[in-house]
C-alpha cells in the first residue's frame, strides 16, 4: 500500500486477534466449562447435556441457509431473546444452536423456530447440513453455484436432516472446483472439469506470472510460448487432466464450461477417528451435468447412494465402513453406478489403492 | 424504495421447498438496496451461462495486508460498461469468530446493523475456513465496516499465504468428551501469529484447526496444516450407574454388536463380572448385575467409538492433553494429504504446557517459512524433504507412534545406526 497517499488520519487497527468467548456463551455453558458428565438426545434436533454439578441442558439446532440476509439474523436473535438468553452458537455445518436450562422451554422453541421455517434437525444419525463454499456468488473461480446447490438438495434431503434415521450421521459437502473447499465429506458433489483450458492469448502476459503458472501444473503440461508473436503459454493437451490449478492464477485460461464442466460424487470421506482411521473419500461418479438451478442428476445419485445405505448399513456404520465391510464390489453393484476405468487410481501413491491380495467377496 | 427486480427466473425456483432460501433473503435485501438488485440480476445471468463473472484485485484495510477478500465484476457489455452498474464491487471482510463460534444477541444485531450501513445486508455464519464473512462491500466501505467491526472487540482473519483463521469445537463449554480449553488453546496460538495472519509473507497459507477428542468435529486431520486434536493417557473413566441405564434401554444384542464387536483393536470384552481381570490398564464398568465391559486400556486406540455410544457409562480418562498432527491439506498441487503425528501426546493444562504447543507452532512455521517452495503446503515440503527431516528441522525427536509401520524398502544409508542406537540408550539411561 502506497502510504504517500493515505490521508494522515486512517484509524489504526487493533491487533485484538481471536475474541475471548467466555462473554458470549450462555451462562449455565459458562459455569459447568469442562465439566459436562454425559449427553443424549431426547429427539431428533435436541442434545440433552448433564453436567457434573447436576445442571442440564437442552440445545436445538436448526438449519439456516448460511448466506444469510440481516432480516434472518435478526429474526432468529429474537427468538433466542424470548427463549435462550439471548445465547446462540453456529455448527461447523452452519447450523445454528439455542440452548436452554429448562426443558419446558423446548417445544415451543421448536415450535417457533419451525414456524419462521428452520427446520429443527441435524443432530446424531441425520444427513445433517451440507457443508459449503462460495460459487457464483462470490468466488472469482467458480465451476457452478454453491449456495443453490445446497438449498436444491437439501430441500430433497429435508426429511433426514428433521428425522435420525440413517446407520450414523452423514455429512455432505459442495465444493464449486477441484480445489474442494467444502471437505472431505460422507458424500461430496465437487465440479469435474474435462476439458483443457481455453487460453486467451491476448491477456496472459499482461494478467499472469508465467512462471508460477507453470510451476502450479501437477503435471507439467503448461510451458511458456510466442503465440501470435505475443508471449504466452501452452498446453500439452496429451498431458492436461483438467484439474484447472492454472486457472486461479491465470484467469486467461478459462476453465470453466458451462457443458464440460461436469459434477462428480465422491463418497467415504472421515475425519472421525470412531472405528476406523480417517479417509479420504472416493470417487465413485462423473459426467454429472452442471445442471442449474436445481441440479436434478446429481440430487438423483445423492438420494440413491443415501436410499442403499440406509438399508444396508448396520447401526453405526458410517458410509466409509459400511463398504469396508461389504466391499467396492458390492457398493457400484447395490448402487447400480457403473464402476468406469476413470475410477482406478493412477495418481502418486495409487499402488496402495489396488487390491494386493485375493480377498474378493463372491 | 430500490429499482424494480430483474427477471430472475433460475434463482425464482430456489425459493420453493422447505430449505430455508438465500434467494428469498436476498430478494428481501433487495427492496431497499439497488446494489442487492443488481448483485440478483449478475447471479441469474451465472445461472444462465453457467460462469463465475467476479475477478479479484486489491482491497484492504489500513495496516493489514489481507483479510478481505475483494470482488470486482467482469459482466461487461460490448463497451467494457458493467451489464449491472449498480453492483461491479462485492468485497468480502474476514472476521474471525470467537472460539466454538458462540455469540450474544447484542453482538449479532450490532454485526447486522454495521453490515446495514456499510455493506450488501448479507452476512454467512461462517466459512470454511471458519470466518464469519461479511459478504458484499464496495470499496469506500470496507474501511468504515472494519472500523465498526474492529471497535466492538472483533479482528480480521487470514487470507492469501498467511496463517489463516482457526476453528475450534464446542468442546469444554458444552461437551462431555473435551479433552483440554479448546477456547483457551486457539487463542493463545492463533493471536500469536496476528502478524503472519495480517500481512500474508509465508510461502502459502498455514491452518490450524482444535478439537477436543479424536471425533475431530472440526475435521482438523485432512483440512488443517497443525492439528491439535484432544486424547488421553490414561484409563477410560467409567460409571455403573449410567452403564446399567444404557444396557436396560438398549440390551444385550446392541451391547454386543454396537459397542463390543465394533471397536477397531478388540480392546473391549464382555465377561462375567467375576472373571474380569485386576491390572494397571484394565477398567470395567458393570451393565447389568453379572455382567461388565472389560476394556484393555494399553490396546485401546482412544477411537471414541464406545464413548459415543454409551455417552458417560465410558468416558475419556483423566490425564487429558492433545495429539499434534501436521500436513493436512486438500487436493492441490500433489493430491489430499491427511495430518501426520508429530508429537503423539502433550499436556494442555498449565500456562507452560500451552506456551510449550505455542513454541512448537512457531518452530513449525518458521520452519515453513524458510523451506516451503512458493505455493508449498506443509504436508506436500514434509512429502518431499521426509518427516526426519522436518522433525530434526524443528528439533522434535522421531516416535514409533509417528508411523503407520516402519520402512519397507531397503533404500536408506543406515551406517549412523549405531550412533542413533547408542543415543537412544543413553536417554534410556538417564530417564
Amino acid at each position: 500500500m502506497n502510504q504517500a497517499v493515505q490521508p494522515a488520519k486512517m484509524r489504526k487497527a487493533k491487533e485484538t486477534g481471536v475474541p475471548d468467548n467466555a462473554a458470549f456463551l450462555h451462562p449455565v455453558l459458562a459455569k459447568n466449562l469442562g465439566a459436562w458428565k454425559y449427553h443424549d438426545r431426547p429427539r431428533p434436533g435436541v442434545l440433552h447435556h448433564v453436567a457434573k454439578s447436576g445442571d442440564e441442558v437442552w440445545s436445538v439446532r436448526a438449519g439456516t441457509q448460511r448466506q444469510m440476509d440481516i432480516y434472518t439474523i435478526r429474526k432468529l436473535c429474537d427468538i433466542a431473546d424470548t427463549f435462550a438468553e439471548g445465547r446462540v452458537r453456529f455448527t461447523i455445518r452452519s447450523n445454528i444452536e439455542f440452548m436452554v436450562t429448562d426443558a419446558a422451554k423446548v417445544d415451543p422453541l421448536i415450535a417457533e423456530l419451525e414456524k419462521n421455517g428452520f427446520p429443527v434437525g441435524g443432530t446424531g444419525n441425520s444427513v445433517t447440513m451440507i457443508a459449503h463454499t462460495q460459487g457464483w456468488l462470490h468466488c472469482d473461480i467458480p465451476g457452478t453455484d454453491a449456495s443453490g446447490v445446497v438449498k436444491a438438495l437439501m430441500d430433497e434431503l429435508y426429511d433426514e436432516f428433521k428425522k435420525e434415521e440413517m446407520p450414523n450421521r452423514v455429512h455432505l459437502s459442495t465444493s464449486c472446483c477441484e480445489i474442494n473447499c467444502g471437505g472431505q465429506a460422507d458424500i461430496a458433489v465437487i465440479v469435474q472439469h474435462t476439458k483443457p483450458p481455453v487460453i486467451n492469448h491476448d491477456l496472459v502476459a499482461n494478467v499472469c506470472e508465467r512462471p508460477a503458472v507453470v510451476a502450479r501444473c501437477p503435471v507439467a503440461a503448461i510451458r511458456p510460448a510466442m503465440v501470435n508473436g505475443k508471449p504466452s503459454l501452452e498446453i500439452d493437451e496429451t498431458k492436461c487432466m483438467c484439474c484447472g490449478a492454472c486457472y486461479p492464477p491465470c484467469p486467461p485460461m478459462q476453465i470453466n464450461d458451462p457443458v464440460n464442466s461436469k459434477l462428480a460424487i465422491w463418497v467415504g470421506g472421515k475425519n472421525s477417528n470412531a472405528r476406523g482411521k480417517p479417509t479420504f473419500m472416493k470417487m465413485v461418479a462423473a459426467g454429472l451435468p452442471n445442471n442449474a438451478p436445481r441440479w436434478p442428476e446429481v440430487a438423483e445419485v445423492i438420494k440413491n447412494i443415501l436410499a442403499v445405505y440406509k438399508e444396508d448399513a448396520r447401526p453405526w456404520e458410517r458410509l466409509a465402513d459400511w463398504i469396508d465391510r461389504i466391499g467396492w464390489p458390492r457398493f457400484f453393484e447395490k448402487t447400480g453406478l457403473p464402476f468406469t476405468k476413470y475410477l482406478v487410481d493412477d495418481w502418486r501413491g495409487s499402488r496402495s489403492t489396488l487390491n494386493s491380495s485375493t480377498h474378493i467377496r463372491f | 424504495m430500490a429499482k424494480k427486480l430483474h427477471d430472475t427466473p433460475n434463482l425464482d425456483q430456489l425459493e420453493s421447498g422447505p430449505w430455508p432460501s438465500f434467494v428469498t433473503g436476498l430478494k428481501e435485501l433487495a427492496k431497499e438496496r439497488d446494489y442487492v438488485v443488481d448483485l440478483l440480476g449478475q447471479l441469474e445471468t451465472s445461472y444462465q451461462t453457467r460462469k463465475g463473472y467476479w475477478k479479484g484485485g486489491t482491497v484492504g484495510v489500513f495496516g493489514y495486508g489481507g483479510g478481505v477478500i475483494p470482488r470486482f465484476t467482469e459482466l461487461k457489455d460490448e463497451s467494457g460498461q458493467a451489464k449491472f452498474k449498480d453492483c461491479t464491487e462485492f468485497h468480502t471482510l474476514r472476521v474471525m469468530p470467537p472460539p466454538g463460534m458462540h455469540y450474544d444477541t447484542g453482538t449479532l444485531r450490532q454485526f447486522c446493523d454495521i453490515w446495514e450501513k456499510h455493506g450488501s445486508g448479507l452476512i454467512a455464519f461462517h466459512g470454511q475456513s471458519g470466518d464469519i464473512m461479511f459478504q458484499g462491500a464496495k470499496t469506500e466501505n470496507v474501511q468504515k465496516a472494519f472500523d465498526e467491526i474492529n471497535e466492538m472487540g472483533f479482528d480480521l482473519g487470514g487470507a492469501g499465504p498467511a496463517v489463516r483463521t482457526a476453528m475450534s469445537c464446542v468442546g469444554a463449554a458444552r461437551c462431555e468428551q473435551s479433552c483440554y480449553n479448546e477456547g483457551q488453546v486457539h487463542r493463545a496460538v492463533i493471536n500469536t501469529f496476528l502478524d503472519d495472519i495480517h500481512r500474508p509473507s509465508l510461502p502459502y497459507k498455514f491452518k490450524f484447526k482444535f478439537s477436543g477428542c479424536p471425533n475431530d468435529c472440526m475435521n482438523s486431520v485432512q483440512r488443517a496444516d497443525m492439528a491439535v486434536i484432544g486424547t488421553w493417557r490414561d484409563n477410560m473413566q467409567t460409571d455403573d450407574e449410567l452403564a446399567k441405564k444404557w444396557f436396560a434401554k438398549h440390551g444385550l444384542d446392541e451391547l454386543v454388536n454396537d459397542v463390543v464387536s465394533m471397536c477397531p483393536t478388540r480392546a473391549i470384552r464382555l465377561k462375567n463380572s467375576a472373571d474380569v481381570k485386576a491390572g494397571d490398564k484394565i477398567s470395567s464398568v458393570a451393565v447389568n448385575d453379572t455382567q461388565s465391559l472389560e476394556i484393555n486400556n494399553g490396546d485401546c486406540v482412544r477411537c471414541m467409538h464406545c464413548i459415543n455410544v454409551m455417552t458417560g457409562a465410558l468416558a475419556p480418562g483423566n490425564d487429558k492433553g492433545a495429539t499434534i498432527l501436521v500436513g493436512g491439506k486438500s487436493h492441490l498441487k500433489i493430491g489430499g494429504l491427511l495430518g501426520t503425528v508429530i508429537v503423539p501426546f502433550m499436556k494442555l493444562e498449565s500456562e507452560e504446557d500451552i506456551e510449550e504447543l505455542v513454541t512448537l507452532a512457531q518452530d513449525t512455521i518458521d520452519f515453513f517459512a524458510e523451506n516451503a517452495l512458493e505455493h508449498e503446503r506443509t504436508g506436500e515440503m514434509i512429502e518431499r524433504i521426509g518427516l526426519v527431516n522436518f522433525l530434526e528441522g524443528i528439533g522434535r525427536e522421531v516416535d514409533a507412534n509417528m508411523v503407520a509401520t516402519p520402512r519397507t524398502n531397503p533404500y536408506v544409508r543406515t551406517d549412523g545406526w549405531e550412533d542413533e542406537v547408542a543415543k537412544i540408550n543413553a536417554k534410556k539411561q538417564a530417564a
